[in-house]
């Protein structure tokens, strides 16, 4: 994406075509394509067999809510003592079996 | 079905009668096809955007499992630009939490590799405090803008200057120069984040300055790629074909010049390119139809080609999005769904 408002372009394309970045599994799945080189539909499957959830299930916000709370992978609504940042990237990289960059 | 109200390419209003749609998408699609020798889209596809175009929702949206990841350049321009009081970090954490960002993107408010050289270690500190506290990817991403090499910003003879006065031997040994020294300062800068802990590098509106900047992202990405196998770099275009400046450039064998996406594309994979990002400009005046038709085509062709994902550009003024800074959220979903669902693309 590039130029424009933010309600103009960011907002729209993440409503109309975005995966929700890690309101769902957004950010999971991105870092299959980074990591790995995944097309789309493949790191979808990826990251929905090791989160034990359907392709579907990656874009809905209550149910991967529920699933990064349980597996500690960030909430944007993080409680107390649940992982955030650093430590939520490294039970990312334990989960999905990638190596991210500023955790190893 | 009465008038159609849909868009200029400059975000103005527009009312068709569904014959003067019809033609419209026909035009543009045909205009992409002829430019670059790719096929047009089929009549099945002409139908869909017809139906997307002529739907009257303000809004519309992909097919629940058809999303795609979102990537971005220059992310906190976008509310330094609109003067909202935030540094670099809140934006990042803006993006994340509030904008649903599937990526983060980092970067100088100048943008480009040269002058980021010498503030880099400014540039690390911060970017290392931003990954303490978000989760998702981050780039760190500027543009090769070898225009910064030449006279009177930089240390080469200005190529436009030349090329007038009939020196072109010269023009092209001042963009092979540039060239040099731009890929020295993308391979410093680049290096320097990503040992930072940056998850990726977007080079970005690479091309811009023709065919030597084109050349200039490829070498880099190539060192880079050598130096760090692991690296994710996504190189986005300027334009949807490279601009002849120099004329002679080769990579891999491959004349630069001329280029459209679906052969920019092979030649990003073959430089190590994690992401390719094709862009196609939006004609301001022609319809958005016209332009999404045409964009649609271009991009469709590149990602039958690709083997690495495809993030195509859709931000202001490219793949159809109409060229005004509050782009009209109509027009930018219905693009945002035509060139998802008709590309089969990767991300945007």
């Amino acid at each position: 994406m590039g130029v424009g408002d933010p309600i103009g372009m960011a907002i729209t394309h993440s409503i109309a075509s975005g995966m929700g970045g890690m309101r769902a599994a957004g950010d999971l799945v991105a870092r299959m394509q980074m990591t790995r080189g995944m097309k789309i539909d493949e790191a979808k499957k990826y990251v929905g067999d090791r989160l034990g959830v359907s392709v579907v299930d990656l874009t809905d916000p209550v149910l991967m809510s529920e699933v990064r709370g349980d597996l500690g992978l960030g909430t944007l609504h993080p409680l107390p003592l649940n992982p955030k940042g650093i430590e939520a990237k490294r039970n990312i990289a334990k989960i999905l079996g990638i190596d991210i960059n500023c955790v190893t | 079905m009465g008038k159609i109200l849909t868009k200029l390419g400059d975000g103005s209003p527009a009312e068709f009668t569904e014959r003067e749609l019809k033609q419209d998408l026909e035009e543009g699609t045909r205009d992409a096809a002829d430019r670059a020798n790719v096929p047009p889209l089929s009549e099945e596809e002409l139908k869909y955007l017809f139906d997307v175009f002529s739907s009257p929702y303000r809004f519309v949206s992909v097919d629940p499992g058809n999303e795609v990841v979102l990537s971005y350049d220059g992310t906190p321009l976008k509310m330094w630009r609109t003067q909202i009081s935030v540094n670099r970090i809140q934006c990042l954490e803006i993006y994340e939490k509030l904008l649903g960002a599937d990526t983060l993107e980092m970067g100088h408010v100048d943008y480009s590799f040269k002058p980021i050289k010498p503030i880099v270690g400014f540039e690390q500190p911060l970017l290392e405090k931003a990954l303490l506290t978000t989760t998702a990817p981050i780039f760190y991403g500027a543009m090769p803008n070898l225009g910064l090499y030449s006279q009177p910003d930089g240390p080469f003879p200005n190529p436009s200057e030349l090329l007038p006065m009939g020196k072109i031997t010269e023009a092209r040994e001042s963009y092979e120069r540039a060239v040099e020294d731009a890929v020295k300062d993308m391979v410093y800068v680049c290096s320097a984040m990503y040992e930072s802990g940056a998850d990726g590098i977007i080079l970005d509106t690479v091309g811009a300055a023709g065919d030597a900047d084109f050349l200039a992202g490829l070498k880099a990405t190539e060192i880079l790629k050598r130096k760090y196998p692991k690296m994710c770099i996504e190189l986005g275009m300027a334009g949807e074909f490279v601009l002849g400046m120099h004329g002679e450039l080769t990579y891999d064998g491959v004349r630069l010049a001329g280029l459209y996406p679906q052969d920019q594309v092979k030649l990003a994979e073959k430089a190590g390119v994690t992401i390719f990002g094709p862009v196609c400009n939006t004609n301001s005046s022609e319809s958005s139809p016209w332009n999404v038709a045409r964009a649609v085509t271009f991009m469709k062709a590149c990602g039958e080609t690709a083997s690495i994902p495809v993030h195509v550009n859709m931000g202001m003024g490219v793949g159809g999005v109409p060229v005004h800074d509050h782009p009209p959220i109509d027009i930018v979903s219905r693009a945002s769904k035509a060139m998802v669902e008709i590309c089969r693309l990767d991300g945007l």
